[in-house]
């Protein structure tokens, strides 16, 4: 996720310092995407390169500059909330590219390989749920009616939840087809001669084996 | 704090048919249920989970193996004890809800403590409780049509767990209902075994299976996985130092 652009964000609502920014970001996300300082402040000096940020007026007394949005900047946030986010740097998944190899290197055990990931990603799906009862328990004890500024970090927090548990989701059902289809595939694989070899070293249930065996000897 | 659990299945295990045709619906299965736990099975069709819910619910016998529910063997029971346990001690939920259209929210809640020979005024009144602790008791002299298929889902958990009945047997409760609903069920759930009820609930639905403490994935009738294991007192102390 581009850092310089939540920061541009957080800046059109007003002048900010880089602490205060830090905080205000991870307070809107939950905390799931931590910045350090060090990050904020690169990004800064950056965006004040750009021409995006300029100093609002001189150091205060503990010598902490706050920043705000150039004309530049404002447009360059207008596009953002405009524009759809670009898919193109899809990041590397670990758990897909495991699941490639593992289908294509023979001896591994896909079945357990898949089961192994599926109770993990449900545990995490677990303690994200629990997050969301505690998460909306509190915002429902202290909110009758309230919508002031920390009642919308909490929704965005909640949001930002949901998001997660739609992820975990979506990889546990991507697992359940992941077994079914190689099932399938095992069931039909000895019907198509080519497979036979890939097939008798990555399925190792009897039948199968004793199938491509006589296969193989004939 | 943990006795002995609500719900036992003992190394259970369920064939239909015989030699050449017989199929192992469930093979060896061991599953305890708490007071105070929401335990979730999830598997693909055909994988053992309605026959596991069955089982456990006394609607069919184990062909080999032991179920147990709050103390009593099921299969050691008479016809008539079996009716009784059914009765007294566990309610079934089902995706679609199962409620008797001719009669009011809390008639419905009210009718096994009925068929138990209640009066009935103290069933309604018991009733009432128990719809009150699913948040809806000013639906109490609503009927099933004039409900949404959420209230009617929580008017169907209210019966299962109404007076003294502690055990809940959640089959796809949430499959005809929206995410949002659906989810609103769940808490629902999940606040009656907190407050005491042991749960035990099919699903195919990860998200919904995430609202339980523990997560059994079954496959061919065998246990396959899970996500965590049964309360014991060493547990309870590893959660208390962790927070």
């Amino acid at each position: 996720m581009s850092i310089r652009r939540g920061l541009l964000a957080l800046l059109a609502q007003e002048p900010m310092y880089g602490a205060q920014l830090r905080s205000e970001f991870e307070s809107r996300t939950g905390g799931t995407w931590p910045l350090n300082v060090g990050q904020v402040y690169t990004t800064l000096a950056r965006l004040e390169r750009d021409g995006l940020v300029e100093g609002a007026g001189g150091a205060d007394a503990e010598g902490r500059i706050a920043y705000r949005l150039t004309g530049q900047g404002r447009a360059e946030v207008q596009r953002w909330w405009a524009a759809p986010v670009d898919r193109g740097d899809t990041p590397r998944d670990e758990r897909v590219i495991k699941l490639a190899l593992a289908v294509t290197v023979p001896g591994v055990d896909i079945q357990r390989l898949v089961q192994t990931q599926r109770t993990a990603t449900l545990r995490h799906l677990q303690d994200l749920t629990k997050l969301k009862r505690v998460t909306s328990d509190a915002a429902e004890q202290h909110t009758p009616d309230g919508r002031g500024p920390g009642q919308r970090n909490e929704l965005a927090w909640l949001l930002v939840l949901d998001n997660l548990v739609y992820a975990a989701e979506a990889e546990i059902r991507w697992l359940d087809h992941v077994e079914t289809r190689l099932a399938r595939e095992s069931t039909r694989a000895p019907k198509t001669p080519h497979r036979d070899t890939a097939t008798s070293q990555t399925d190792r249930s009897p039948s199968q084996t004793d199938r491509s065996a006589k296969r193989a000897s004939r | 704090m943990t006795t002995s659990p609500i719900l036992l299945l003992d190394n259970v295990s369920r064939v239909h048919g015989h030699d050449e045709t017989a199929v192992r619906a469930l093979d060896g299965v061991t599953l305890e249920v708490h007071a105070g736990e929401l335990v979730a099975v999830m598997g693909p069709s055909g994988s053992g989970k309605s026959t596991l819910l069955n089982l456990a619910g006394g609607l069919d016998q184990p062909t080999s193996g032991r179920v147990v529910v709050e103390g009593s063997d099921v299969g050691a029971m008479s016809l008539r004890d079996l009716a009784a346990l059914r009765r007294r001690s566990l309610g079934f939920v089902f995706q679609d809800f199962n409620l008797i259209p001719s009669l009011t929210a809390a008639e419905n809640v009210a009718l096994p403590l009925e068929l138990d020979g209640l009066r009935v005024g103290k069933a309604l009144r018991i009733a009432l409780d128990s719809l009150e602790a699913v948040g809806i008791a000013e639906l109490a002299d609503r009927y099933p049509e004039h409900m949404s298929g959420g209230q009617q889902q929580r008017v169907a958990i209210a019966r299962a767990l109404v007076g003294n009945r502690r055990l809940v047997l959640a089959d796809e409760p949430t499959g005809a209902l929206d995410s949002q609903t659906g989810e609103a069920v769940l808490r629902v759930l999940r606040a009656r075994c907190d407050a005491g009820a042991g749960g035990l609930l099919v699903t195919h639905e990860a998200r919904h299976a995430a609202w339980a403490d523990r997560v059994v994935f079954l496959r061919d009738g065998v246990i396959v996985d899970t996500t965590g294991t049964p309360p014991s007192a060493e547990s309870l102390l590893d959660s208390a130092a962790a927070v």
